[in-house]
């Protein structure tokens, strides 16, 4: 047993600690935030090209480092940190991680080497209006004629859907119910009556689009896994999602905490450093507490990502939910522990705020996950 | 990274829960699962007897060098011990403070005397220890402490008094940290002293606690003596000695606690599943929320007891404390709301209450003993975040 990062992996937290403080600082970040694509196209090039972050996770075989998901959160930890606005966590955690566990061997030899390049950014498209995550929530529809699927529906709440350029759309066949019947494909953004829309969101580092399919034309080369068996492919991915979310938040939720412990030993109040009160004391307390047993709850569960247990889900919606909170309460504390100016435009701790509760709701808030640990319970 | 045991480590795992399962039996099976929290003095001569048997074949004090009769076992095997120890309802080991505390700071500051004489009876579970720290002046602020003790023809004679002292009564020695220069203040002048507790000038009075029972003491000094050279470290450097025993106290044997809390856990779950109070969606919540805390706080040791390097806490260290006091103390309230109206109805016999019960009264002084939740927000603070220390009054340091 050793629960910690290796020499390797700890050289490849600092080289994203020195390319982000360089490359995702507060001016960076605001200026990709308020970029048409919400991303930096030159950092996309050297996160590929440089760093290698997108070839991480992607087997030797097909182009990639071959690592594993405790490389990939400590790497997701440090963008979390630094806030970096960038389709990684859409493109890696989503989409390789659905074509590594359900593609086909065309599938994985042609996409992804080019997402290891650079070349392609993935989405996944599976929530419609609502946001329901279980299967009730999927009620697009498609039809099947001579070896073709037409899609009809809209799909909501699509992280970097106008950047992508494939989209997993999750749809059912039409006229079924539940988790029976649902099929992933694989479809090109430019394809023909598929109409995709950037939402207005109010976390500006996390955009969202909205899909509308109009009997979009699909052949069977896009189906992702098996026909109609989609659901079960969408729930591991989804986990994979959660995961890197939490590593993310793990990150953001340490930034709070450090940018709050810098300020409160920096500002002044009755003649001494507002950080010497016990009350800010014992509050920057807890957030560590919250902060460590977050970060211990995310290297646990990609200590066993790549082991297709039930403990790995109990450990994803450990981390989830435990994350989740932690960075949302720590977050918050920050606004509150900087005073008036935490709540201006101009400090970052709206932005790490936001990224918070963002990142809290997607991919099953705290209850939801809650719940699913109370049915792992027995209860 | 990994989170996987080594072949050895795991060879170890099954002759230490072979061993158990063929000596916790037979005579012994009425420890089995007695002296956990709210019952450390529960069948102790039956303990003493478990301890002395477990030290005669080698499973006391395993981390100890093998010059004192240990076995040097390293971080995971301590782990594992202790797991196993637990999983098998290995009762609460009546030598845990020689063990953990009194042999370890002999280990480290002792002379090569003082080891020879104390340690193969802790080991053996002859000797038996208790700790003379807090006073009733000197509780959060361990260095107000007023017990003085004065060197008079060759002995220290010693008065005052400490108090929360457990196991006082069952015990043969204490270690005491006492003032030896007079009008000194804080932590300066201090010393640690080490005293046969069957003596005239000791008295021992149990402290009748919430639950009506009594595991701590109030233990009185009046011209009560120790040897002159039964004093560990060097006469004023008393408070080095006991800041270094207080770092033993937590370590290895975090796992094997956790694993009496999920225990503990387990039991609330079933009622919850028995009564039908699991269906009502907030205690579920709370069932989850506890279930996730016990899990995160198995997480953290498993990394904390993965960065402690020669026995030096790391930060992750200074949490657990906070941590788990804070959420055992949640599980006592969440047991009692389970059991709903059934929660007031103790066992047969004069305020008799049941285990739950006294799990519930009890693990309020968990937030307190051993650091209370606030000073440990203050250590947390100061020396993890580097916020500035607490002011001090006058009669402190």
């Amino acid at each position: 047993m050793e629960f910690v990062f290796t020499e390797e992996q700890e050289l490849l937290k600092e080289s994203a600690k020195s390319f982000l403080t360089e490359h995702s600082n507060s001016l960076k970040i605001r200026e990709a935030m308020n970029s048409s694509l919400v991303y930096d196209q030159e950092v996309w090039k050297k996160i590929s090209r440089d760093m290698g972050w997108l070839a991480l996770l992607i087997p030797e075989e097909y182009e990639g480092l071959g690592l594993s998901w405790v490389d990939l959160s400590a790497l997701l930890e440090e963008m979390g940190y630094f806030l970096l606005c960038s389709p990684f966590h859409s493109t890696i955690c989503l989409g390789v991680t659905c074509l590594m566990n359900a593609g086909n061997l065309e599938q994985k030899a042609h996409y992804l080497p080019e997402v290891a390049k650079g070349n392609l950014l993935l989405t996944l498209a599976c929530l419609e209006s609502g946001g329901d995550w279980s299967p009730e929530g999927i009620s697009s529809s498609y039809i099947k004629r001579d070896n073709k699927y037409f899609i009809t529906g809209t799909k909501k709440y699509v992280p970097y859907g106008h950047a992508a350029n494939k989209i997993i759309v999750a749809s059912r066949v039409k006229g079924s119910l539940g988790p029976r019947g649902i099929t992933l494909f694989l479809i090109d953004s430019n394809t023909k009556n598929l109409d995709v829309s950037k939402l207005t969101t109010m976390d500006q580092t996390r955009p969202q689009s909205s899909i509308i399919l109009d009997e979009v034309e699909v052949s069977e080369e896009s189906v992702i896994g098996e026909e109609e068996k989609g659901w079960e492919i969408l729930d591991k991915v989804r986990s994979f999602g959660a995961l890197g979310s939490s590593a993310e938040q793990v990150g953001g939720a340490q930034r709070t905490l450090d940018m709050t412990c810098e300020y409160v030993l920096e500002r002044e109040q009755f003649g001494r450093k507002v950080g010497s009160f016990q009350s800010i004391k014992h509050r920057l307390a807890d957030m560590m507490v919250l902060v460590e047993s977050a970060r211990s709850a995310i290297y646990y569960a990609s200590c066993i990502a790549e082991s297709d247990t039930r403990e790995f889900e109990e450990s994803v919606s450990i981390s989830k939910s435990y994350c989740s909170e932690a960075f949302f309460k720590c977050a918050a504390d920050a606004i509150q522990l900087h005073g008036g100016v935490g709540f201006t435009w101009e400090y970052d701790t709206h932005l790490f705020f936001k990224r918070a509760k963002s990142s809290e709701i997607y991919f099953g808030d705290p209850s939801f996950h809650k719940n699913k640990i109370s049915n792992l319970l027995g209860i | 990274m990994k989170i996987e045991f080594t072949p050895q480590e795991e060879e170890f795992r099954k002759e230490i829960s072979t061993w158990l399962k063929e000596n916790l039996s037979g005579k012994f099976s009425s420890v089995i699962g007695r002296g956990g929290s709210g019952d450390q003095t529960g069948l102790f001569s039956e303990r003493v007897k478990w301890e002395q048997h477990m030290g005669a074949n080698g499973w006391t004090c395993i981390s100890w060098p093998k010059e004192y009769g240990g076995r040097e076992a390293s971080i995971n095997e301590q782990v594992i011990f202790y797991e196993e120890y637990t999983r098998a309802g290995g009762p609460g080991r009546v030598g845990h403070i020689g063990e953990t505390l009194a042999g370890p700071t002999i280990l480290s500051f002792g002379t090569k005397d003082q080891k020879e004489r104390f340690l193969p009876k802790i080991r053996l579970g002859q000797e038996y220890w208790c700790q003379g720290y807090s006073e009733p002046s000197a509780g959060s602020d361990l260095s107000a402490v007023q017990t003085k003790a004065e060197l008079i023809n060759g002995k220290w004679k010693i008065n005052g008094q400490k108090i929360w002292t457990s196991l006082a009564q069952e015990s043969d020695w204490i270690f005491i940290l006492c003032r030896t220069t007079p009008k000194s203040k804080g932590r300066d002048g201090l010393s640690y002293i080490l005293a046969p507790m069957d003596q005239k000038g000791i008295t021992v009075r149990p402290i009748k606690q919430m639950t009506g029972e009594s595991e701590f003491n109030e233990v009185f000094f009046d011209d009560a003596e120790a040897n002159a050279n039964d004093l560990i470290g060097e006469v004023g450097n008393g408070w080095q000695v006991a800041m270094g025993t207080l770092g033993f106290e937590r370590g290895a044997s975090t796992l094997g606690q956790q694993m009496a809390f999920e225990q503990e856990f387990e039991t609330v779950l079933a009622i919850a599943k028995e009564n039908g109070k699991s269906n009502d969606p907030l205690i579920r919540n709370q069932i989850s929320e506890a279930w996730i805390g016990l899990k995160i706080m198995r997480y953290n040791a498993l990394r904390m007891l993965s960065n402690n390097e020669d026995g030096i806490l790391s930060r992750e260290a200074m949490l657990s404390k906070l941590y788990w006091a804070t959420w055992h103390r949640n599980l006592g309230k969440l047991a009692m709301d389970v059991l709903g109206m059934e929660s007031e109805i103790g066992e047969e016999g004069n305020y008799n209450l049941s285990e739950l019960q006294k799990l519930f009264l009890f693990t309020r002084a968990d937030t307190i003993y051993a650091g209370t939740n606030q000073i440990q927000r203050n250590i947390i603070s100061e020396r993890a975040l580097g916020m500035p220390k607490e002011p001090r009054g006058n009669s402190s340091s």
